[in-house]
């Protein structure tokens, strides 16, 4: 990130380290992770120590210390998609596309990730590619969703 | 809009002329926008129906409303057809015009889209639906009728009547009194009375004036989401409350709020902060508010995805920016909470529930609920409580029923049952701190104290009912892994003993149970409830004691038989094709990642058990259920 832009941010958020959280966040947010560079620079901006902010950017499982793929699939695991087969879903993208559940794929196409809940457990199990919900999947229709990506 | 209100004369005037303005309108077509619906398409439909009532120049007699979460989410996108209240669930995109010309213009009713029962019998209205039917929607009364988006739709329907009841006019320590009076309790899981929080956040010494209000929107129990549908649809209930009270606990000082909700809730973020700026436009929030002078404010604060930072202290550590580890209440944060202020904290649920309580009165409230709490606040539980009912269900969504309504209800006539005639076999309230019960436990009424007596609690409300296929030992692994995950730590009984949990279930789970092990997890559970900090560890081991209390042969079973009942710990099932059901296909063969299934066209096929890894993938795919799990 460049350093004009990281200072905006900062100044959006009145410089405050209290906001060190919705600052990191807008970072990610444009960034897609969160650069060490970034944040090197960002402890300097407010004056707190590096471990501090990477104490935070650890602790926190939104955020990501690695650069993210492309694309962003999302396996939620709440109770209600847990009952419903979601860990089969979680098994069949890491098989497929050789990865870890927070991994990231060789050519940065797909990064796979897993949350604890989205609330819309109606819809379980529920799969997000990209910001899209996609309800009641199963392996079948999950391989129909992610099979455009493979071809890319 | 209206400019900023001065007063209260202000607000009802303006009522008053919106009421004659919105009388005119005839016809209304109300969409549901919830999470549920917008990931079955609501949004386009919205858009669909507006460019359709504008082609047919129907603007001035048909009203296209996007609205809040309806709670039956299960059967989304749901268009709902006022003033008849006709239903249509499962809408596309393709039954715009047919709705508008058959049901708007001809008034016929289409019944391919009403709700049908599993009986085959039709609903047309929307109260009359055994799932609305058997409800008590007090809290989600507006969330159908309502643009979250429109502040003038709030005040329509009678919004901050009950603030501006109030502000100026009653004494905040009559107004904290009202609310103890009224026996509301946390809605956020921990039940404790909320009138005696906010008196004693009043009372705590406080020189500066600044207390802070905050509402806590880290709906973190997986299976809840009542939180983020009364944000995404009701909006301003919530900060109508936690405006009454600042009010209640922070006049005349200088309190300030915050709602700190979770980042994985777009939709609600972005509704409560449209909400917060018409509110401070009309002059709702800011200085001296309807002239009572009340200064106040809210701010919002997002999570960055920890279940831990729905406990009070580590919510606030994340507020201040540092890392939501929770600490010990010697001083409890109503004396000391955020920037060491005297803090009161209250779930999206409990503010909710604020001004219906002052609109309606303690009278009304407490006739809503059970046991009495004429002299004890912790004597019942009264109003309503709003259920995420999920799971092995018929009828999934969002049930709001009086407090003591029995599991049996909610489960069968609420929610239609199980589905694909399975058998019950527990239901689970409470999320990761709460607990499984059995069938026999289906008549218990659901209140605060009746859930905790049976080893699981109320929580948040999260309901996810489980049939003969949910293998109990698996859940209570889920769960141990879940807060094991979600352990920030601190506590080395916590972050060490549910890691040791977790790998005594995993192996039980594997098949490579040991004699002893069960009376190993009781042990260790013991040590982790009583060595640790915060609720988390405290509660961590109630999946796993609920489980062990009432499903102590599904256990057994694991760990001595090496078999899994329900077929879903893997080292323990095997697949197999029914030849009589297999009709050569050949889908499952194709499909199969490890090309363990093989056989000719037309003919049946065989999986290979050396090869299989038990992805389940086959019996997905089967058209013909020849694909059994043993």
């Amino acid at each position: 990130m460049e350093s004009k832009r990281l200072q905006e941010i900062v100044a959006d958020h009145g410089k405050d380290p209290a906001q060190l959280l919705a600052i990191l966040q807008d970072i990610q947010q444009e960034e897609n992770y969160l650069p060490k560079e970034t944040l090197k620079e960002l402890a300097r901006e407010l004056g707190v120590p590096l471990a501090r902010i990477y104490s935070l950017a650890t602790f926190f499982s939104s955020f990501s210390l690695e650069p993210r793929g492309k694309h962003i699939c999302t396996v939620c695991l709440g109770t209600a998609c847990h009952v419903r087969g979601a860990p089969r879903l979680v098994d069949q993208v890491e098989r497929d596309f050789a990865i870890k559940a927070g991994e990231t794929t060789a050519d940065r196409q797909l990064t796979l990730e897993t949350v604890n809940c989205v609330g819309a457990c109606a819809l379980g199990p529920l799969v997000i590619l990209d910001g899209e919900y996609h309800g009641n999947m199963n392996t079948a229709k999950l391989g129909r969703v992610l099979g455009s990506l493979k071809k890319e | 809009m209206a400019k900023a209100f001065a007063n209260s004369a202000d607000l009802k005037a303006y009522r008053q002329q919106l009421l004659k303005t919105r009388r005119t309108e005839t016809k209304t077509i109300s969409i549901c926008a919830g999470t549920g619906c917008c990931a079955s398409g609501a949004l386009k439909l919205v858009d669909g129906f507006h460019r359709a009532v504008r082609e047919r120049g129907l603007e001035r007699e048909v009203t296209v409303r996007q609205t809040g979460c309806h709670g039956f989410c299960e059967r989304g996108p749901l268009v709902v057809l006022h003033p008849e209240l006709t239903l249509y669930q499962r809408v596309k995109g393709a039954d715009i015009a047919e709705i508008i010309e058959r049901t708007i213009q001809g008034g016929e009713v289409v019944e391919r889209l009403l709700y049908q029962d599993a009986a085959g019998h039709r609903f047309v209205r929307e109260d009359e639906l055994p799932f609305y039917k058997n409800q008590m929607r007090l809290i989600l009364a507006q969330n159908g009728h309502i643009d979250p988006t429109s502040i003038d739709d709030y005040l329509a329907v009678g919004g901050y009547q009950a603030l501006a009841k109030v502000l100026g006019k009653s004494k905040p320590e009559k107004v904290c009194e009202t609310i103890r009076k009224s026996g509301l309790r946390g809605r956020g899981g921990g039940g404790f009375p909320a009138g005696v929080k906010w008196e004693s956040c009043r009372a705590a010494p406080c020189p500066d004036g600044v207390r802070y209000i905050i509402c806590n929107a880290d709906e973190g129990d997986p299976g809840a989401f009542m939180d983020r549908s009364i944000m995404e649809g009701n909006p301003h209930s919530v900060i109508e409350g936690m405006i009454i009270g600042a009010w209640a606990i922070g006049f005349p000082g200088r309190p300030q709020g915050y709602v700190y909700i979770r980042n994985e809730y777009p939709l609600a973020v972005e509704r409560l902060g449209i909400a917060l700026e018409q509110a401070r436009r009309l002059g709702l929030l800011g200085k001296n508010i309807l002239g009572s002078g009340l200064d106040f404010d809210i701010k919002i604060n997002k999570g960055g995805g920890a279940f831990v930072c729905g406990e009070s202290t580590a919510l606030m550590a994340s507020i201040e920016g540092f890392v939501g580890e929770p600490r010990a209440k010697h001083i409890h944060t109503v004396e000391s909470g955020l920037w060491d202020k005297p803090t009161n904290l209250n779930n999206v649920e409990t503010w909710a529930n604020v001004p219906l309580i002052i609109d309606k009165g303690v009278k009304w409230y407490t006739g809503i609920g059970t046991g009495d709490v004429s002299r004890d606040p912790w004597g019942g539980s009264k109003g309503t409580k709003i259920f995420a009912l999920v799971g092995k269900v018929q009828n999934t969504g969002l049930v709001e029923v009086p407090m003591g309504t029995s599991l049996r209800r909610i489960i069968y006539d609420i929610g239609g049952g199980i589905p694909g005639g399975k058998k019950f076999k527990a239901v689970q309230t409470g999320g990761p701190s709460g607990g499984c019960l059995p069938a026999d436990k289906l008549d218990l009424p659901v209140d605060f104290d009746a859930l905790t007596a049976a080893g699981s609690m109320m929580g948040s409300g999260g309901m996810i009912v489980m049939d003969e296929s949910t293998c109990m030992v698996d859940v209570a692994r889920y769960f141990t892994h879940f807060l094991a995950d979600e352990s920030c730590g601190k506590c080395v009984s916590c972050r060490e003993g549910l890691r040791q949990l977790g790998r005594i279930l995993d192996r039980i789970c594997a098949g490579e149970g040991r004699p002893g092990d069960l009376e190993l997890l009781e042990s260790l559970g013991r040590t982790i409830r009583s060595a640790s900090l915060c609720a988390l560890g405290q509660t961590a081991t109630n999946p796993l004691d609920s489980t062990l209390r009432y499903f102590r042969e599904e256990y057994r079973e694991h760990v001595e038989d090496k078999k899994c009942r329900a077929g879903v710990c893997r080292a323990l099932i095997s697949f197999r094709i029914l030849a009589d059901k297999c009709t050569g296909c050949m889908i499952c063969a194709k499909k199969c990642p490890e090309q363990a299934i093989s056989g000719e066209k037309k003919k049946p096929h065989v999986i290979d058990q050396s090869k299989c890894i038990r992805c389940g993938i086959c019996r997905d795919v089967c058209k013909f259920d020849a694909v059994v799990v043993e």
